[in-house]
């Protein structure tokens, strides 16, 4: 990421209207230590046995995730639950090709996301663009705009692709590795002027608390 | 021997720890057979307590004032006091707790406080889709209140006390002193709102899990949620106890009221999975129509 020119980003606020501007949170997010020894192991263990998808299909790929509830592939065995709301949800699933329309609601509901939070991306376009590599509305990389833990491959991924996929993410989480929440923080700035590049009508606090 | 004050805080705080327990264990294993039902394997049946950990656990959370914070206090009084002053095994020292002659009325206030200090709270979220869920809720909890409150009328006229104690003393004796005998009408008032009151289907829409987020607690997270969860089994434990103290004879030991409030609570799954979601309209034509009655007629038959 060093090679990437940073610009400070403010928090102005300064897509929003100026008596809406109060009403938004103005201070950066900051980073969270993580506990010491086996609480935070017990508490690794119960985010990765507990696993709630923020039901917000972005694109395509989210149709695979249908499949998941029922009972072909049922994936409410291993712990995961679709959550409708993103305050109560810990797992972002990042379905498919996300237009530049869609990053906006992406960023937005990632933020609101309480830490510790984890980003599992699916399909090719998520990685290096896939087939709208060249397409003028939607971005190649998501992990320019906020922290991946997970990427599954595939144009579509399979159902079982998916629930590999959560198995891996669960390990990461046990390992203590998932710590996209502080990434996030970390290099916010940076995260940031990446969203502020590619949403030009940048009408949202600049972080959504 | 009667124990001293010190004593019973002791026993209620146990009684508390064992239906909390039980609660949770019985969401889960609910879930686990509504997932038979549907042909899945479904979660684990102590799924309950790691979601519990996991939103205790959470490293940030956010506030919208101080109501924000009391609506799950509220919520989690509501549960709490509600079992407190139901005895749960008829004639235990332990699972006494705090029940006390005209405890009956004290019960169904209880039982509606929470709902109330949680719509508060929820408006203080200042979500859309958690107005929406508390306007849905306390609609149909204003429906399904009418034919349990005449149900609960037709229990005190038929037993001439509101001492849930000795409600269940005069249940004793045989299954066919149960007031599901003696009274019927009323016991299938009271199970109808109790479907209402447990939000399964056909009552789900206030939760309504998928399309309006998740009712009114949809700006609740972290250890917040975590409590909400937690009285979620408080919660179910007492109304089951309260059911199965008032209709189906009570229990002498703690075996009893687990396979008797287990019985009661299947219901629930049973008819949720038979039978789709009703509309909140729909829902209130439903309560105050034919549960009404009912409920009046036991009424009418408990008073002649």
């Amino acid at each position: 990421m060093s090679d990437k020119k940073i610009i400070p980003a403010p928090l102005a606020n300064e897509g929003l209207p100026p008596d809406e501007r109060g009403l938004f949170c103005d201070a950066a997010p900051r980073e969270y230590e993580p506990a010491r020894g086996i609480m935070e192991d017990f508490a690794n263990w119960a985010r990765s046995e507990s696993l709630w998808i923020l039901g917000f299909g972005t694109g395509c790929g989210a149709i695979e995730l249908r499949p998941l509830m029922t009972s072909r592939f049922d994936m409410y065995r291993y712990g995961i639950q679709p959550r409708p709301t993103p305050r109560q949800s810990s797992v972002f699933v990042i379905g498919g090709y996300a237009s530049v329309k869609t990053l906006k609601r992406i960023v937005r509901s990632y933020e609101q996301m309480m830490g510790p939070k984890f980003v599992v991306a699916l399909g090719s376009c998520t990685i290096n663009g896939g087939m709208y590599w060249d397409s003028y509305n939607t971005i190649k990389r998501i992990d320019q705009y906020i922290p991946v833990d997970v990427y599954i491959t595939g144009c579509m991924p399979r159902p079982e692709a998916l629930l590999a996929g959560f198995q891996e993410l669960k390990k990461i989480i046990r390992a203590g590795r998932a710590e996209g929440q502080n990434e996030y923080a970390r290099n916010f700035e940076w995260f940031k002027a990446n969203q502020k590049k590619v949403i030009k009508d940048w009408n949202m606090p600049d972080y959504n608390w | 021997m009667e124990p001293t004050l010190l004593g019973r805080i002791g026993y209620a705080f146990l009684s508390l720890f064992v239906i909390t327990n039980y609660g949770l264990l019985l969401i889960g294993s609910m879930a686990r057979i509504s997932a038979k039902v549907q042909g899945r394997v479904g979660q684990p049946v102590y799924q309950p307590y790691i979601d519990i950990i996991k939103s205790s656990v959470k490293r940030n959370a956010i506030s919208h004032g101080i109501m924000f914070y009391l609506g799950p206090v509220f919520r989690l009084a509501g549960g709490v006091g509600t079992y407190m002053f139901i005895p749960a095994v008829f004639g235990s020292v332990v699972f006494r707790n705090f029940s006390d002659s005209g405890d009956l009325l004290l019960v169904m206030y209880f039982i509606f406080f929470g709902q109330l200090g949680m719509a508060l709270g929820a408006g203080e979220g200042g979500h859309p889709y958690s107005a929406i869920g508390v306007s849905r809720g306390l609609a149909q909890m204003t429906a399904f209140e009418v034919p349990f409150a005449l149900s609960v009328i037709a229990v005190a006229i038929q037993y001439g006390t509101l001492d849930i104690n000795a409600i269940v003393g005069a249940q004793q004796g045989g299954f066919l002193n149960w007031t599901l005998f003696t009274n019927p009408l009323a016991v299938v008032a009271a199970i109808i709102a109790f479907l209402g009151m447990s939000m399964h289907n056909p009552f789900s829409v206030v939760i309504a899990p998928q399309e309006i987020p998740i009712g009114p607690p949809t700006e609740y997270q972290a250890n917040l949620l975590g409590m909400l969860q937690t009285n979620r089994a408080i919660f179910n434990g007492a109304k089951l106890v309260l059911y199965m103290n008032l209709f189906f004879g009570g229990a002498t030991n703690i075996l009893v009221m687990v396979v008797k409030t287990f019985l009661i609570y299947f219901i629930n799954v049973f008819v949720g999975q038979a039978f789709p979601r009703f509309r909140t309209d729909q829902s209130i034509r439903f309560f105050l129509g034919v549960p009404t009655l009912i409920g009046i007629a036991s009424v009418i038959i408990a008073a002649v």
